[in-house]
């Protein structure tokens, strides 16, 4: 019995799975995204793929590209390096795409740029800080600045504006863009000539962080540097202030929301983000205006960067005259436009040059509610 | 200074391992099953207390919102564990236990991310509103503690105290004893076993209940995956006590959260928890039934 | 003596056939890179779980680390390959052998233990693994990853190179099955299922089941090691994070799936696996809750799996069409 249903079981598995997929047709340009649409960070990737459909939609209710309509095909790679490669395949083979935007995490990107590069696919990643992404070749290119970019950055601000000559950080060991932010912060602020005093670090997933903290508040810094997402770090806030640590915080785009996850410990904390969300930016409003309205939320930096990313790629296209590979890439290099994550061109390793502004929280009008408040534009 | 500090440091983290602890091996030492899905009870007890704190909002006294949050997160927290208990572990109590360990498995992959669908859950971290008056430190000399600390070290010791009365004392614990010493005997001699597995399954639950309260009240972010590591570590402490032993798991929870604390405030913080699990190891080597097991040969 | 030469051409033409027949379909194009990726995914699944197999279905006892051997495989692979520049038989045999040195170091104080102590302690070994190789960055590149690990070839064909990944791993599958089964079928593998039946009873036989139960072990670790191997340069990019204990689980779920103790079975359910796997996409994050209720489900009402205990057995299925078609003349 058993027998014949797992004959039956693995022949039909196979029909299945020879059936031909069906590609795009001659009127469309397939672009393919690979997102985290499942898995522990879906929300990001929900998001980034949400704004990306939204751009897409914009596009082709404007025309199109070269008379065409803009498809997007949409992979889901659960945030693992693994799916990635199998997204991406599926993506080239089954639907020819031209290009790519994605992935969202820098370990599934660094997964599939060599296979991009080799492909000729333009792949423009929305959210991937690790430096070496860009490595891989003229056809990959980021929407976001990379790690090196944003430790300099609040390297930088921490020496200069606000003095400090001491600084320790506390870093998630085991993720790869809290360590690339804390060996581009650790470089830039000894090169300024500041003293890192203590560097902390933790695994993916603690929520005890007494004891390194403990260790930190012994050693007194000036400001401590946490370059992790919000919820980590709005533990690690409220540790650090029952642990006596009252200097300033500093962190990275991660704080992104941070706002609304923590209470007055954030106080007078600083952060790098890629926009202001209270910037007097028409084009910001409209893209949070549009993207609440389709899907009810308020969009997150992620969000915008994929929007933007989708829209790089659009321009390119359209600039190229053609799908051939190479037209998009030169087209893709002479990108310089005003875009809602900034006025962004790219550099010769294909990263974005760009500003990075530093927001600055304050105490609310509401108690335990921190308010974000613009600070300063660090340009590159 | 610093030593000292990081030694409350580390028994009040230790005294939540230790709450957990004791669920893993009360369930352990009746049905002979690591209860993966232990980790989870955790999550879900905090989850029912972030509702409990956000509901006793402004509204009524801070002491009351906590003994509120208890009380609603033992009672959610039992109530799980014995649905589990009926639907997943009953059927397989006769089977070989490679498989109750695989379904253990099961269901704490379904809690998990049950939890990440569920709206009212949901996969992004929730900030947890802890009352006022139990925010803010206490300083002794150097020394600081923080309110929730003490709070954590008091309920834990109360409520080892009562666990401990109850199995020593009343007729259910008597019987709870006789079915972990010898089920079929137990049996024979008149217990209703299903109803002691069902009680022991209730009890360790609302434990890890009343453990993810103290847990989301010191670490207030929390999430549908935040059980896993704190079960992990709560399970190694159990086996260090010795497995089926319920003052084992106690000193074993402790000597895990000091041992933890001290290696990241000493050695290195990058090794954490590499030594946890080389603790365990060593354990097994060198005294396989625990600090406080017996070591039972197998009967043939 | 000659039933079992006639047994052994037949598995290997079988084998040789259905190979065949994917190859050309895929040079064809009737089976796309993508399903050939797939495949090719699957055939690793399958090397491990069948290693997990051995331990777990064969012995009896149960192994949550398997993703720990199997990085170990995979990082001493491609460190080989990388910086030592030595070509990838070799590497993925190394890759093999270390892994199996830990396995027995690992097995040595543990497998003395009777009951959960090897869950729980391959469960911890898993964990440590991943620390030590985030800590070990000059080596591993720590929680970057490790990127640009060459893959089986490049042809500049993509058709061609996936034929050669897929002939790689197919080879390797056959190897794992020959090894494993002719292993069980030995007088040590004998006394391995008797440990599984009974260990008290296969004790007093006068059985060192501690030293059997280590040569299992070991064997697996070595198998898992050779998965991780060829896992390396299939993906071409290797991170700690990625082996952590819930893909250990994937490999328990693929054994059990095929019915523990059945070779067959396991190679049906990691094919059932990987491609359910891609197409339960569709239920985003409800994936994972199926995914547990059905280990739950199976646990309950279907422990044996798609096979049970039994064997899909090609030599008997052939004796039987024989002696069937014999009977009609």
């Amino acid at each position: 019995m058993f027998k014949k249903s797992a004959v039956l079981l693995v022949i039909l598995a196979f029909v299945v799975a020879l059936l031909p997929a069906c590609s795009a047709t001659s009127n469309t340009i397939a672009i393919g995204t690979i997102m985290p649409i499942s898995g522990p960070v879906s929300t990001y990737g929900i998001q980034s793929r949400d704004a990306s459909q939204m751009a897409i939609d914009e596009i082709n209710a404007a025309g199109g590209v070269l008379g065409k309509k803009l498809q997007l095909y949409v992979e889901d790679d659960e945030a693992t390096p693994e799916k990635t490669v199998n997204a991406f395949t599926k993506l080239v083979t089954q639907h020819k795409i031209v290009a790519l935007v994605g992935g969202l995490t820098s370990p599934c990107t660094l997964a599939i740029i060599a296979d991009a590069q080799k492909r000729k696919v333009v792949l423009v990643t929305p959210s991937s800080t690790n430096d070496t992404v860009t490595d891989a070749g003229n056809f990959i290119f980021r929407a976001c600045y990379n790690d090196s970019f944003q430790g300099q950055v609040m390297a930088k601000f921490a020496y200069q504006n606000l003095g400090a000559k001491t600084a320790a950080i506390i870093f998630d060991n085991t993720n790869d863009y809290s360590k690339g932010l804390k060996d581009s912060f650790t470089a830039a602020f000894t090169a300024l000539g500041g003293t890192l005093v203590d560097t902390e670090s933790y695994a993916k997933g603690d929520t005890d962080f007494n004891a390194q903290l403990t260790k930190i508040a012994s050693n007194k810094p000036d400001v401590l540097f946490v370059p992790d997402y919000y919820s980590t770090v709005s533990l690690v806030a409220k540790q650090a202030r029952t642990a006596g640590i009252t200097v300033p915080m500093l962190g990275a785009d991660g704080w992104d929301e941070i706002a609304n996850n923590a209470g007055d410990e954030v106080d007078g904390c600083y952060y790098s983000n890629h926009y202001s969300p209270d910037a007097n930016d028409q084009q910001v409003k409209d893209f949070v205006a549009a993207y609440k309205a389709k899907y009810n939320a308020e969009p997150n930096a992620l969000a915008a960067l994929a929007y933007d990313a989708t829209y790089m790629i659009a321009d390119a296209i359209k600039l190229a005259g053609s799908t051939d590979p190479d037209a998009i890439q030169a087209a893709m290099m002479k990108t310089n436009k005003k875009f809602v994550t900034g006025q962004i061109s790219f550099n010769e390793k294909r990263n974005p040059v760009k500003s990075a502004v530093i927001l600055e929280l304050v105490k609310g009008d509401v108690a335990n509610k921190p308010k974000v408040v613009y600070n300063t534009t660090v340009n590159p | 200074m610093v030593f000292l500090q990081q030694l409350v440091n580390g028994i009040s983290l230790g005294s939540v391992y230790s709450l957990i602890a004791i669920g893993y091996t009360m369930v352990y030492g009746i049905v002979k099953l690591i209860n993966f899905a232990h980790g989870d009870i955790l999550m879900i007890g905090a989850f029912c207390g972030y509702y409990a704190f956000l509901w006793a909002q402004g509204s009524a006294s801070p002491v009351l919102a906590v003994a509120f949050a208890f009380l609603l997160a033992m009672a959610i927290s039992a109530l799980v564990g014995v649905i589990i208990e009926k639907t997943c572990y009953k059927p397989l109590r006769n089977a070989p236990r490679i498989n109750a360990l695989i379904t253990a498995i099961g269901v704490s992959i379904v809690l998990e991310n049950g939890a990440r669908v569920i709206p009212f859950m949901g996969p992004n971290p929730r900030q947890v509103s802890i009352p006022e008056a139990f925010k803010g430190v206490f300083a002794l000399g150097g020394l600081t503690i923080s309110k929730v600390q003490v709070l954590t070290l008091a309920t834990s010791l109360v409520l080892m105290v009562v666990l401990t009365a109850f199995v020593q004392l009343t007729r259910t614990g008597k019987a709870m004893r006789a079915v972990s010493h010898d089920m079929d005997a137990a049996q024979l001699m008149g217990i209703s076993v299903n109803r002691i597995v069902s009680i022991t399954f209730a009890i360790g639950a609302a434990l890890g209940g009343a453990a993810g309260v103290l847990y989301a009240m010191n670490f207030p972010m929390i999430n549908p995956y935040m059980g896993i590591m704190p079960g992990l570590k709560a399970f190694i402490a159990a086996v260090f006590g010795g497995i089926g032993s319920i003052p084992g798991a106690m000193i074993g929870g402790l000597v895990m959260g000091v041992a933890e604390t001290l290696t990241k405030g000493f050695i290195s913080s990058k090794l954490a928890d590499a030594v946890a699990f080389g603790i365990l190891i060593v354990i097994l080597l060198v005294r396989p039934s625990g600090l406080l097991g017996k070591s039972a040969r197998e009967k043939v | 003596m000659k039933k079992k030469g006639v047994d052994f051409l037949l598995l290997l033409g079988s084998g040789l056939l259905v190979y065949c027949l994917i190859a050309s379909l895929a040079w064809v194009g009737v089976i796309d890179e993508y399903y050939m990726q797939l495949l090719s995914v699957a055939g690793v699944y399958i090397i491990v779980a069948l290693s997990l197999n051995l331990i777990t279905g064969f012995t009896g006892q149960l192994a949550l680390g398997h993703a720990g051997f199997m990085s170990i495989g995979a990082y001493t692979a491609a460190i080989f390959v990388m910086r030592a520049s030595l070509p990838l038989l070799p590497s993925v045999l190394l890759g093999g052998l270390v892994s199996a040195v830990f396995g027995f170091a690992i097995g040595f104080p543990t497998l003395r233990l009777r009951g959960d102590y090897l869950a729980i302690t391959t469960l911890g070994f898993g964990e440590i693994i991943r620390v030590v190789l985030n800590n070990l960055e000059g080596l591993t590149g720590g929680s970057a990853g490790l990127q640009g690990i060459p893959s089986f070839s490049d042809t500049g064909n993509y058709t061609l190179d996936a034929i050669i990944k897929f002939s790689w791993i197919f080879a390797f599958f056959v190897a794992t099955v020959a090894t494993i089964s002719n292993l069980i079928r030995s007088s040590p593998g004998r006394v391995i299922v008797s440990v599984r039946e009974d260990e008290i009873a296969s004790t007093s036989m006068g059985n060192d089941v501690t030293r059997y139960k280590m040569i299992a072990f070991t064997v697996s670790a070595f198998f898992a090691g050779i998965g991780g191997g060829l896992f390396s340069a299939l993906i071409g990019y290797l991170n700690p994070s990625d082996f952590n204990f819930l893909y250990s689980v994937n490999f328990v779920v693929i054994a059990v799936l095929g019915g523990l103790g059945s070779l067959t079975g396991t190679v049906l359910g990691g094919l059932v696996f990987t491609f359910a796997q891609e197409w339960l996409r569709v239920l985003g994050d409800f994936r994972l809750v199926v995914f547990g209720l059905l280990l739950i489900l199976l646990m309950i009402f279907w422990q044996s799996g798609i096979m049970g205990n039994k064997e899909l057995s090609i030599t008997g299925l052939v004796r039987r069409i024989f002696r069937k078609g014999g009977r009609a003349q």
